[in-house]
C-alpha cells in the first residue's frame, strides 16, 4: 500500500514489550471480570469472555500488525515516522524546525532495552512527533545527529 | 546514558528536594485535615496523635519520593545545548540546541526566596507546557545558566544583524468607521441575550412582583382585559406571536450591536517600524503590535450573511506569544479590495489570476456526504422499528415519521458534500492557497517556508479509495486538505518539504 519498503524497521523487540504491555492489561482485566462473574448471580457467567477476547487481539494480533505497519525514514534533511493499522499516519519534521528533542524510556522499555525518540516542533499540529521502539542506542544516535543538525542549520 | 564529548553533569541544590517535598505536602493537607477532623470527637490527645502520625508520614514519604527524583534528575550544559536526565521508573533525556531558546524565565516562591533558591524555565517555541525546568537551583548558579544562554544568543544575533528600519513613522492601514461598527454588530446578531433573560428570569424570579410561574394568577390578570384579547381569537394570537418575535428579534440585534461596539469601537491598524498595531476597544482598549516577521498565516472568512453583502473578516496567525491568542483581526469587517493590501503589507500574498486552483475527489465527497447520514439513518430505522412493535397504533403510529431523520440526514449530508466539492487548492512558489466553504467562505494563506510540519493520513476507507488527506503544521492553527489523490499528497508533500527546507526555523522568525 505504502511503500514501507523505503522505511527503516524498528527494533524486533518493540513486539516483546507491545505483546508484554498486552498481556499486563489481561492480567488486570481477566481476574476482574471473573470477579464479576462470581458476585452476578443473576446475570449469566460470560463477562470473563470479552476480556479473553480482547487479550487475544491485544496480544496474540495486534503486536505484529502494529510492528510492521510501524517505520522511519531518517534522511540528512528530515525524518518521516509511519504509523496505524487502521488509520495511517505518515509525518514529515524537516531538522530545522525542530525545537527540543527527548529520549523517554517507559520501565518496560528499560526492560528490554529500547526507547522513544520524541521531536518538538513549533507548530499546532504534531507539536510533538514520538517515534517508538527504537534501540536506545539508536535513538541516542538519531538525537545527537538531530541535534546537530539542528545547531549546523541554525548559525 | 553516557556520552562521548561530556561536559560535567551537575545536580540541581540539594535543598531543593526538602522544598519539593514541601511543596509535594501542599496537595495532602486537606485530607490529613479531614481525616483530624473526623476524630475531634475522641479528645484533644486523639487529635494531635492522629495529626502527627499522618503529617509526619506523609511528610516521610515525600521526602523520600523528592530525595529519589533528585538523585535521577541531572543537568548538563554542553557546547551546544543543555541537557535534562530525569525520571525514577520511566527515563527521559532532553536535549535543548541553544538556538531555539527563546526565553529564560527565573522564578521564586517565597519559600525559595528563604532557601535563596530559584527555578529557571526555558521557554523553546514548542507548545505550551513543553518548556523545560530546572527546580531548583542557587541563585548565582540560574544567572550563570542565563548568562550562557543570553551570551550564545547575543553571539547569533550579531551574526544576521536584523536591518534596522530607520525612523519611527507610523503609516494608516484601515480602520472601522461608526458606521461599518454598526453593520458588523447587525451581523453579528446573538440570540444569547434571550436566553440570558430566560435564565434570569427563571433563577431570580423572587425579585418580579408576582409569581411568574403562577397559571391561575395569570388566568385571573387575563380575565380582566385579558378576556377581551383571549376574545379576538385568531388574528390577534397571530399578531402577538408576530409582535414577540419582533420584540426578540430586536433584543438580539441591540445585543449584537452592543457587544460589536464594545471590542471594535475606533479599530485602527497601522504600519510602524515594529510591524502592524492595532488598537481597538470602547471602555477596554487594547493595543497589540504584531511583528510581520512573526506572522505566520494569513485568514480571509465570511459567514454566510456577510458574504451574501460582500464582506470580509481578515486575521493573522502570528507566533507573538506575548499578544496572547494566535489569531488576530486586522479588519474585522471589510471588501476584498481592502484586504487585498492589508495582507501584502503583513507578507501574505493574496490569491493572484495565474494561480490554479484544484478540487479534491469526488468520491471523497460521497463518502463524507454517506458518512453524515449514518446516524440518522439508524434514527429512522429505530422510528420504524417502534411503529411496529411497541405501540402499533399509537400517537407516534403516523406513516411520515420515520422519514423525518432521514431528511434531515439527507440535507446535512448534501450540504456536507456542496462543501467538500467547493473546496479549492492552489499552490505556488511561496504559498499553500486553502479555499473552503459553500455557503460561507474561508481562504487560508499559508506561506510555504514557515510550515513545521507535513502529514499525511487516511482511513481504512480512504485508503481503498486511494484518498489520503494532507495537513500541515502551522504555528497557531491547523491547515488541512482531505481527500486527495494519494499521489497527488505524495506530491504536495515533497514540494513543502522542499521549501521548508531552504531555511532554519531561527532565520524565519
Amino acid at each position: 500500500m505504502d511503500e514501507p519498503r523505503h522505511l527503516t524497521p524498528l527494533d524486533p523487540r518493540y513486539r516483546r514489550v507491545l505483546v508484554i504491555r498486552a498481556l499486563i492489561w489481561a492480567a488486570v482485566l481477566i481476574p476482574a471480570a471473573l470477579i464479576a462473574d462470581l458476585a452476578l448471580d443473576e446475570f449469566p457467567n460470560i463477562i470473563w469472555i470479552a476480556p479473553v477476547i480482547l487479550a487475544v487481539v491485544q496480544a496474540g494480533i495486534l503486536p505484529q500488525r502494529r510492528y510492521r505497519s510501524r517505520g522511519y525514514a531518517m534522511t540528512s534533511e528530515e525524518l518521516r515516522t509511519v504509523q496505524g493499522v487502521w488509520n495511517h499516519w505518515d509525518i514529515t519534521v524537516p531538522f530545522g524546525r525542530v525545537q527540543h528533542l527527548d529520549v523517554h524510556q517507559g520501565p518496560l522499555e528499560r526492560a528490554n532495552g529500547i526507547a522513544t525518540l520524541i521531536l518538538h516542533t513549533a507548530g499546532t499540529e504534531a507539536s510533538s512527533v514520538s517515534l517508538e521502539g527504537l534501540a536506545l542506542e539508536d535513538a541516542l544516535t538519531m538525537r545527537d545527529t538531530i541535534r546537530d543538525e539542528v545547531q549546523a542549520r541554525s548559525r | 546514558m553516557t556520552e562521548a564529548r561530556s561536559s560535567q553533569a551537575r545536580r540541581t541544590d540539594p535543598r531543593g528536594f526538602v522544598l519539593k517535598a514541601i511543596e509535594g505536602l501542599k496537595s495532602a493537607i486537606l485530607p490529613v485535615a479531614v481525616l483530624v477532623f473526623t476524630r475531634v470527637d475522641d479528645g484533644v490527645q486523639a487529635v494531635l496523635l492522629v495529626s502527627l502520625v499522618a503529617g509526619g508520614g506523609l511528610l516521610l514519604v515525600s521526602l523520600l519520593v523528592a530525595y529519589l527524583n533528585w538523585t535521577r534528575l541531572t543537568y548538563r550544559v554542553d557546547a551546544s545545548d543543555i541537557r535534562v536526565e530525569s525520571g525514577l521508573l520511566s527515563r527521559q533525556a532532553r536535549s535543548v540546541p541553544f538556538e531555539r531558546i527563546q526565553d529564560v524565565a527565573m522564578t521564586q516562591g517565597p519559600l525559595a526566596r528563604l532557601f535563596g533558591l530559584v527555578e529557571l524555565t526555558f521557554d523553546t517555541g514548542a507548545g505550551a507546557g513543553e518548556d523545560i525546568s530546572l527546580a531548583y537551583l542557587r541563585e548565582a548558579e540560574a544567572e550563570r545558566l542565563r548568562a550562557v544562554v543570553r551570551d550564545f544568543r547575543r553571539e547569533a544575533a550579531m551574526a544576521e544583524a536584523p536591518v534596522e528600519e530607520s525612523g519611527d513613522t507610523s503609516r494608516f492601514l484601515f480602520g472601522m468607521t461608526p458606521g461599518r461598527v454598526l453593520i458588523l454588530g447587525i451581523f453579528n446578531f446573538s440570540l444569547v441575550a434571550i436566553a440570558a433573560a430566560g435564565g434570569f428570569l427563571a433563577q431570580y424570579d423572587d425579585f418580579l412582583p408576582f409569581d411568574l410561574w403562577d397559571l391561575e394568577g395569570w388566568r385571573e390578570r387575563l380575565a380582566g382585559p385579558g378576556a377581551w384579547l383571549a376574545g379576538l381569537g385568531v388574528v390577534a394570537q397571530a399578531i402577538g406571536i408576530a409582535a414577540l418575535i419582533l420584540v426578540l428579534g430586536i433584543v438580539g440585534v441591540a445585543t449584537g450591536i452592543v457587544r460589536t461596539a464594545l471590542k471594535q469601537w475606533n479599530f485602527r491598524l497601522e504600519r510602524t517600524d515594529k510591524g502592524l498595531r492595532r488598537r481597538r476597544g470602547m471602555f477596554t482598549k487594547t493595543d497589540v503590535t504584531l511583528p510581520v516577521r512573526r506572522v505566520q498565516a494569513g485568514i480571509v472568512a465570511a459567514r454566510m450573511r456577510e458574504k451574501l453583502f460582500g464582506w470580509q473578516n481578515a486575521g493573522l496567525v502570528s507566533l507573538a506569544a506575548d499578544a496572547g491568542a494566535s489569531n488576530h483581526d486586522i479588519a474585522p469587517l471589510a471588501r476584498w479590495e481592502e484586504v487585498r493590501p492589508l495582507l501584502e503589507e503583513a507578507g501574505i500574498q493574496p490569491p493572484h489570476h495565474l494561480l490554479s486552483w484544484h478540487r479534491v475527489a469526488r468520491a471523497h465527497a460521497w463518502l463524507w456526504a454517506g458518512w453524515r447520514l449514518r446516524w440518522w439513518i439508524v434514527l429512522s430505522l429505530i422510528c420504524f422499528g417502534a411503529q411496529r412493535i411497541v405501540e402499533p397504533g399509537g400517537p407516534l403510529s403516523l406513516a411520515w415519521l420515520p422519514a423525518v431523520p432521514l431528511i434531515i440526514g439527507l440535507i446535512k449530508g448534501l450540504r456536507t458534500f456542496f462543501a467538500i466539492r467547493a473546496t479549492r487548492y492552489a499552490l505556488d512558489e511561496v504559498q499553500l492557497y486553502v479555499r473552503s466553504g459553500w455557503l460561507s467562505r474561508r481562504l487560508e494563506l499559508v506561506p510555504r517556508e514557515k510550515l513545521h510540519s507535513v502529514t499525511i493520513g487516511s482511513g481504512p476507507v480512504g485508503r481503498r479509495l486511494g484518498l489520503a488527506s494532507l495537513s500541515v503544521g502551522v504555528a497557531g492553527t491547523v491547515v488541512a486538505i482531505d481527500g486527495l489523490p494519494r499521489d497527488r499528497a505524495m506530491h504536495l508533500r515533497e514540494q513543502l518539504l522542499s521549501s521548508m527546507r531552504r531555511r532554519d526555523f531561527s532565520h524565519l522568525n
